[in-house]
């Protein structure tokens, strides 16, 4: 018996059934996930936030009528010719109510409450992202108090019922004062049992990932709601992935400036485009809060490739030469496909750094394209 | 059942003079034992039909999901819920107000009635509570030996074929398919005894040859398998494929199940109607405070709604019965009202027979829906309330209203009635070809089936019988057979085509 149907087995009545249909729900998910990452309707959510996203109805299929091809019977005021409002509705609940024709079975979507770090959790089962381990020994350990052992003595707070009702049965049961038609309990201070604390070391990974966007005019609304939606399943994904790990938002046209979640998932700017900027700004940010023999950093760049200048690549990549790729663990580029861009800075990228670990740039085709270029980042990550 | 279930005692004694009221009005019900579950349980019981034990299946959590979300968005809420035992077991919502639960009691009375008296529901398990209740013993035994999803897929399997039945198993019992060919005796055509010079006059060549074609053609027949077309698939299934014992017993749970709500899906219009007639009568001849009228109104007129485009079984079968019990009050039937054609005295016609309240009880007993319509829905009836018939209307891409006329909108509703409004789908040769593959065919009605279902059926088909299984349809008004193989694959012929070659001609309809 598999572990899947032992949990469901261990569930009675209706509770069963339903776990058992959310579960054939979340493969219908899983199953689909491609398109769910290519929606755009996701942004700006907050992790850990439940949405409800439509599903294909899941149904029992049946040799039954098509949908337009059985007319029906109704009551009410109305012509020949009328249009009937509400036919386009749910079909009758009650059989036999006279089959309205309306929609198909199945056209009518299932809204099912998902929470969003698991739909980025299964993102990540199904991308089969490999986990950015730190590198380096940066680690800092802390040690944390886990509850998980058990003292003769301590504080009443933290009596441990079950296993001081334990001790006392098994001593009055050793020494013969049990008695089953009056099973009375009484235990003694020798029985006594108190939950206690046992250090723990936990290895502690500080990490912080740098976001940083484009938002210049070469960048269409398709472009933007493209590269928004790519960082927003990469930064579900991670939140899920590292408890309390750091981010921050960097957007930039001819200059960048730090902005909160919000602004980066929403905000629509137009002007020229300084990757530069950008990159001075992650690397200020980094200098004062991020200390790189301390935190792992990771950064994420989106654009459309399409910078103002030479000069200004020429900077660029000088900075990721001395600057960039010696603190970060990894440093992703990610270049939207844009009518307007040249996007000859991803071929800039490649040039300079033809084999650079550090380094994974990537090309978005399009939306469809989303769901795999997440997992090239990812791929690419060791 | 757990005490708490047990009504306040308020609820039980209006319980009692709600029974002795329906007693006097000549209602004959099941014992009905009433429990009170809150609104969670009743969405759990709903989601089951009605019953507490059930086999496990992914679809009454589905029902579950979708009840429970109703009611939190507050779309929709359930009042009562009864179920066809003996005794009948119905559910009474904690939450609601004295008044509704007295409308529930007597319109549950009024159902209790119906499925003790209906002639459809004759055949049904009346202690189907513990029948339900085996089932789910067995699936979960097969369950935690074969695990779940192999059952699962299996019960999927079958239930996607549960609207292939007989729809008057109910009522017929069929004689198992005569198989054996020792049984079969020579039949030689019948002469008419006769002087012997009168002979060639009174069993003339012709009628001689007639018989021995019929008797050659029912040969042919009884040489195929099966020899008549079989309606009930699931039942010929469960005899015929070649199943391991847990598929048998899951086969024969959904059909035992299928059939076991069969007559109600047959009956909704009657039932429905039949109930609120009486919840009606009752609660207005003397059940109601002063103080609870205008709720009782808002209540019973609540029920009655009909959605736009729509039909409302209730209100439809409500008005029915209402009619009849007019028509026979007033003797407005039989050959002189039927063949009267003066307005003025038909308006006015009342022969003071009093026949009413006799003959509904009378329809209560022996119709199903489809009977019901055919039989007592008029062109008055249809004219006073305003029923129409409607399609689809593909120029415009909407449903538009098609016609008010009488007959159409009668025959409109019969064909959405006739076969619980599935398609008929027979079992006509399990050896076609000579290879053991099973041939189907719709009876084409008008309407032509879902592709994409009729695939996926028929795979669930094959799954089931273990060889290819092929259907005879119409698709886009031509004859096509599909055809499925034992691995999900499916192809399409054009029949018209192959009439040519192959024997087998397809006469739909």
């Amino acid at each position: 018996m598999s572990a899947d149907d032992r949990r469901i087995f261990s569930m009675s009545g209706i509770k069963r059934n339903h776990s058992r249909f959310v579960d054939i729900v979340k493969g219908k998910i899983r199953a689909n996930l491609k398109d769910f990452v290519s929606q755009g309707e996701m942004h700006g959510r907050q992790g850990g936030e439940i949405i409800s996203i439509p599903v294909p109805s899941i149904d029992l299929p049946r040799f039954t009528y098509g949908v337009r091809e059985r007319g029906g019977t109704g009551q009410g005021e109305g012509k020949p010719g009328d249009p009937i409002s509400g036919a386009e509705g749910e079909e009758g609940d009650e059989p036999g109510q006279g089959k309205k024709a309306g929609g198909a079975p199945g056209e009518h979507d299932l809204e099912v409450d998902i929470n969003i770090q698991e739909l980025a959790q299964m993102l990540g089962e199904e991308l089969k992202l490999p986990n950015i381990e730190p590198k380096g020994s940066k680690d800092i350990t802390t040690k944390a108090n886990k509850y998980t052992k058990v003292r003769q003595v301590g504080p009443q707070s933290l009596r441990h019922f079950k296993r001081t009702y334990r001790e006392a049965l098994k001593r009055q049961v050793a020494s013969g004062i049990y008695d089953p038609r009056n099973p009375v309990i009484v235990p003694i201070k020798s029985d006594m049992r108190y939950r206690s604390w046992a250090e723990a070391p936990r290895p502690q990974t500080n990490a912080v990932i740098l976001y940083m966007m484009d938002v210049s005019g070469s960048m269409g609304d398709e472009q933007k709601e493209i590269v928004r939606s790519t960082a927003f399943w990469i930064d579900t994904w991670l939140k899920h992935q590292y408890k309390g790990v750091q981010r921050r938002f960097i957007i930039h046209d001819a200059s960048a400036r730090e902005v909160d979640e919000e602004t980066f998932f929403r905000t629509r700017e137009n002007g020229g485009t300084l990757i530069s900027t950008a990159y001075k700004l992650a690397l200020d940010l980094v200098e004062k809060d991020y200390p790189s023999n301390d935190w792992n950093i990771y950064m994420f760049h989106f654009s459309d490739g399409d910078n103002w200048s030479n000069e200004d690549t020429k900077l660029c990549l000088e900075l990721m030469t001395e600057k960039i790729f010696p603190i970060t663990n990894q440093f992703a580029y990610g270049q939207v496909e844009s009518r307007y861009g040249s996007g000859q800075f991803f071929k800039d990228l490649l040039e300079a750094f033809p084999d650079n670990e550090r380094l994974v740039a990537t090309r978005i085709a399009g939306r469809e394209d989303i769901y795999d270029a997440i997992g090239r980042f990812f791929k690419a990550g060791h | 059942m757990s005490a708490s279930r047990t009504p306040s005692k308020e609820i039980l004694q209006w319980r009692d003079t709600i029974r002795e009221r329906a007693v006097k009005a000549g209602l004959d019900f099941f014992e009905v034992i009433f429990e009170m579950v809150d609104y969670r349980e009743m969405n759990e019981l709903a989601a089951l039909g009605g019953f507490p034990a059930r086999y496990p299946h992914w679809r009454f959590g589905m029902e579950y999901d979708k009840l429970s979300k109703s009611y939190t968005y507050g779309l929709s809420k359930i009042y009562e819920m009864v179920i066809n035992t003996d005794p009948c077991y119905a559910y009474l919502l904690t939450s609601n107000s004295l008044l509704d639960q007295k409308l529930v009691m007597t319109h549950v009375y009024g159902h209790s009635d119906f499925f003790k008296k209906n002639a459809y529901f004759a055949g049904t398990n009346r202690k189907m509570l513990d029948e339900m209740a085996n089932h789910a013993l067995k699936v979960r035994r097969h369950q935690e030996k074969f695990g779940i999803d192999t059952v699962e897929e299996f019960i999927d399997c079958c239930l996607s074929l549960d609207n292939l039945l007989d729809p008057h198993a109910g009522v017929i019992r069929r004689e198992p398919l005569p198989v054996s060919e020792a049984n079969r005796v020579e039949v030689a055509p019948v002469k008419i005894p006769t002087k012997s010079y009168l002979d060639r006059y009174v069993n003339p060549k012709e009628y001689i040859d007639a018989q021995k074609k019929q008797i050659e053609d029912s040969r042919v027949q009884d040489e195929r398998f099966p020899n008549r077309p079989q309606r009930d698939i699931l039942g010929f299934l469960l005899q015929h494929a070649p199943l391991k014992a847990w598929q048998q017993d899951c086969l024969e749970i959904v059909r035992n199940e299928a059939l076991y709500y069969l007559p109600q899906g047959q009956t909704k219009i009657m039932n429905e109607g039949w109930a609120s007639y009486w919840h009606s009568k009752l609660m207005t001849g003397g059940l109601l405070n002063d103080s609870e009228v205008i709720d009782f109104a808002d209540v019973h007129s609540g029920t009655m709604a009909t959605p736009p485009g729509g039909l409302n079984p209730y209100k439809v079968g409500i008005e029915l019965f209402r009619d009849i019990e007019e028509r026979w009050n007033k003797g407005q039937f039989g050959k002189d009202w039927d063949e009267c054609d003066d307005y003025q005295s038909k308006g006015h016609w009342d022969k003071k027979l009093g026949k009413g309240r006799d003959k509904i009880f009378e329809v209560r007993r022996l119709y199903s829906d489809l009977t019901f319509i055919d039989e007592f829905l008029t062109e008055d009836f249809c004219r006073r309330q305003k029923l129409f018939s409607f399609g689809f209307n593909k120029r415009s891409q909407r449903y538009e209203i098609e016609s008010l006329e009488f007959k159409k909108v009668k025959n409109q509703l019969l064909s959405q009635l006739t076969n619980f409004g599935q398609p008929v789908i027979e079992v006509i040769d399990a050896n076609f070809r000579n290879r053991g593959e099973l041939l189907l065919v719709h009876r084409f009605d008008g309407a032509e089936l879902r592709p994409d279902y009729t695939q996926k059926t028929l795979s669930s088909i094959a799954k089931i019988w273990h060889r290819p299984v092929h259907l005879e349809t119409l698709a886009e008004g031509k004859p096509i057979r599909v055809s499925c193989d034992g691995d999900g694959n499916f192809s399409e012929e054009d029949l018209e085509a192959l009439l040519k070659v192959e024997h087998g001609p397809v006469k739909p309809g």
